[in-house]
């Protein structure tokens, strides 16, 4: 890429907006990712106990099964989130970065 | 077309010999009977393949073509393709084996396997596409010394892929030989000889769709053993809590199958096994390697999407079919479980590992016992054709055009070496087969995971986010992780102690991730602040521009034509 190509881009402030924006977005996510899963497993390893709950009274499905399932919808969730986003509001600043720089 | 003809007439041949043989041989106690249902839709599987490479040949002429499919797979389907790459044999009979013996505790595996993809998805997938061309070393080596990086890079593919082919042909050979009543080594050159047809003819194109195919038939085939197994063991309530009651009754384990049990006992080992499945993922060429199908970023964060959507729930189908099989194959009065020859204990038919192909007999007789071998052999058809792929480019694309001929090559004589690469590793990968068939290589997927995470993953997020990173750093951290990866499984209680028998291991911890991964960000760090060449500081310079094309985009459609 050519040097005065990137000056104009790195000058434009949607590029600045652009990379902040997902920046922030995408480490709080996958903070928030690292955080249900290693709290998860952080569970698993010092509290047995509270996974071994009964569910309802009298249930044999424990608090575990739905925190488990839990761990893997919220996976799904927030890859939707990031993609909802990134694909509407930071496609659309790209492009405008685009037209106007190209 | 001749080339055709002969490799058809090959196939039919071997394919013919096999069955024959294995028709011959219903003496030995450890084959099945020939289910003809599954001979049949396994044929069917194969033939559509061919048909698809066939119609895929067409259509690959060039090195992107031959690498990308030409970068016109859309999200959805790479999505598939992805969950396909992703959903091995291993992971679809090992889980469901798994909760099938320890209950709750196969739930706890599944999770990390799966949260991979979002950290893949916020922090790699539009990076990915925006800088690479072919391969993840396109990647890596952007701004840094070519030749040094490409070996790197190429190596650390290679590693990967060898191993986690080691524990393909090995699985597919005896899963075969469990499905089909086929030879063990008839088994391991029929998957070797299909993938080195589908790739070398089709390339990515056919990869791609043979991949898709699979991961619709093997969704579609859980769907149909998880919801059956749940009606007929429920009787017809469907009711989860109904499923649970009965395995608690049933496995001798009781009420401890609902929770977390001695799998995951020490938080050292925990994390970095965590570790391992979460970043391991991000750093499998194979995987990486999908990105570059898709035409943009759009399309990328699309795949990880759906991928992480079909992988989820195929995990989820693993652990209802896991319950499933204690409900209704654990009664003695099933007849699935078999006195052990040695203790004389009942035991799964076939082994732990079969669960999930027992519970179709179970649930749906011949037929979907047929429909779910076939399934299986497709499975690992596709997985091990993805990896030959990724394999054949590092050696073509990386070592050949980059390192041997510096870039001085043109694109035919690229792609003549990553067919040739195919048909070379297509045959090691027969030959492995046969090296390890006696041997446990159930270690070998917390190894390949391992040197993944530790090799390939911290050289490339760190490419990507930190620009002080040099050449020298770079070097230092990647080799590091390999090699102490590698070292720490072979030191440790795994190999040491339980392969090779040397007593008490060097290294005291399975999983070495935590340390390997340690090592690697390290070596990167302190390698690249004590670089102070005028070289690396051209390369700490470049990172803007490499940045600007990572965030926006732009010079990223044009870098895969030419």
């Amino acid at each position: 890429m050519q040097q005065d190509l990137v000056h104009a881009i790195k000058s434009n402030p949607k590029y600045h907006e652009l990379v902040s924006k997902r920046k922030t977005f995408a480490w709080i996510l996958a903070i928030l990712m690292l955080v249900i899963y290693y709290g998860f497993i952080l569970i698993v390893a010092f509290n047995k106990a509270f996974l071994s709950q009964q569910l309802w009274t009298g249930s044999i499905t424990t608090v575990g099964i739905p925190i488990g399932l839990g761990v893997i919808i919220s996976a799904f969730v927030l890859t939707g989130i990031y993609v909802f986003r990134a694909n509407s509001e930071f496609d659309r600043l790209t492009r405008e970065i685009k037209e106007e720089v190209l | 077309m001749r080339l055709w003809q002969n490799a058809f007439a090959a196939l039919a041949l071997s394919l013919v010999a096999g069955v024959a043989l294995a028709a011959g041989d219903v003496g030995e106690v450890k084959k099945q009977s020939v289910n003809i249902p599954a001979i049949i839709m396994f044929l069917a599987f194969v033939a559509a393949t061919l048909g698809i490479t066939y119609w895929a040949a067409q259509r690959t002429k060039t090195a992107k073509d031959f690498y990308a499919a030409g970068g016109g797979i859309t999200g959805f389907q790479n999505g598939l393709a992805i969950a396909g790459d992703y959903m091995s044999a291993a992971s679809f009979l090992g889980i469901s084996g798994l909760v099938f013996i320890n209950g709750y505790d196969g739930l706890i595996y599944s999770v990390g396997w799966l949260v991979g993809w979002p950290i893949i998805m916020f922090l790699m997938a539009e990076q990915l596409r925006n800088l690479g061309k072919y391969t993840y070393a396109d990647v890596v080596s952007y701004r840094f010394q070519r030749v040094p990086m490409r070996t790197m890079a190429a190596t650390g593919s290679l590693v990967v892929v060898i191993l986690y082919l080691i524990g393909q042909m090995v699985g597919a050979g005896k899963l075969i030989q469990v499905l089909f009543g086929l030879d063990y080594v008839y088994a391991v050159t029929i998957v070797g000889i299909l993938i080195i047809l589908y790739v070398t003819f089709g390339g990515m194109l056919a990869t791609t769709w043979v991949q898709i195919i699979k991961a619709c038939l093997l969704l579609g085939g859980a769907t149909i053993i998880a919801f059956g197994a749940l009606w007929v063991a429920t009787d017809g309530s469907l009711s989860p809590e109904r499923l649970f009651q009965k395995a608690t009754q049933i496995h001798n384990k009781k009420d401890a199958v609902m929770r977390p049990g001695a799998l995951v006992t020490s938080p050292i080992e925990a994390i970095s096994l965590g570790l391992a499945l979460m970043f391991g993922t991000a750093g499998l060429p194979h995987i990486l390697m999908r990105f570059f199908t898709v035409p943009n970023a759009t399309e990328a964060r699309k795949s990880v999407f759906y991928a992480t959507g079909f992988i989820g729930y195929f995990y989820i189908l693993t652990f209802l079919i896991g319950f499933g099989a204690i409900v209704l194959l654990m009664p003695a009065e099933s007849g699935f479980m078999v006195p052990d020859p040695k203790t004389g204990a009942l035991a799964l038919k076939g082994g732990q590992n079969m669960a999930a192909v027992n519970l179709s007999a179970a649930v749906g007789g011949n037929i979907l016992l047929g429909f779910i071998s076939a399934v299986a052999f497709a499975t690992i058809l596709a997985v091990v054709s993805g990896l030959t792929l990724a394999g054949a480019s590092a050696i073509s694309h990386d070592l050949y055009a980059n390192v041997v001929a510096h870039g001085n090559v043109d694109e035919l004589q690229e792609v003549r070496v990553s067919k040739i690469a195919t048909l070379v590793l297509g045959v090691i990968a027969i030959l492995l087969g046969i090296a390890f068939e006696q041997q446990n290589v159930a270690y070998l997927v917390g190894l390949t995971f391992s040197v993944a995470a530790s090799a390939n993953f911290p050289i490339l997020i760190v490419s990507i986010f930190w620009s002080k990173m040099t050449t020298k750093g770079a070097l230092l951290g990647g080799w590091l992780g390999l090699v102490s990866s590698t070292l720490f499984v072979i030191l440790g209680p795994t190999v040491w102690t339980d392969v090779l028998k040397f007593g008490d291991a060097i290294f005291p911890f399975k999983n070495p991730a935590l340390f390997s991964m340690t090592l690697s960000f390290l070596g990167i760090w302190i390698g690249s602040i004590m670089d102070s060449s005028e070289q690396g500081k051209r390369e700490c310079a470049s990172f803007e521009a490499q940045d600007v094309r990572c965030q926006t985009g732009i010079g990223a459609e044009g870098a895969a034509s030419h």
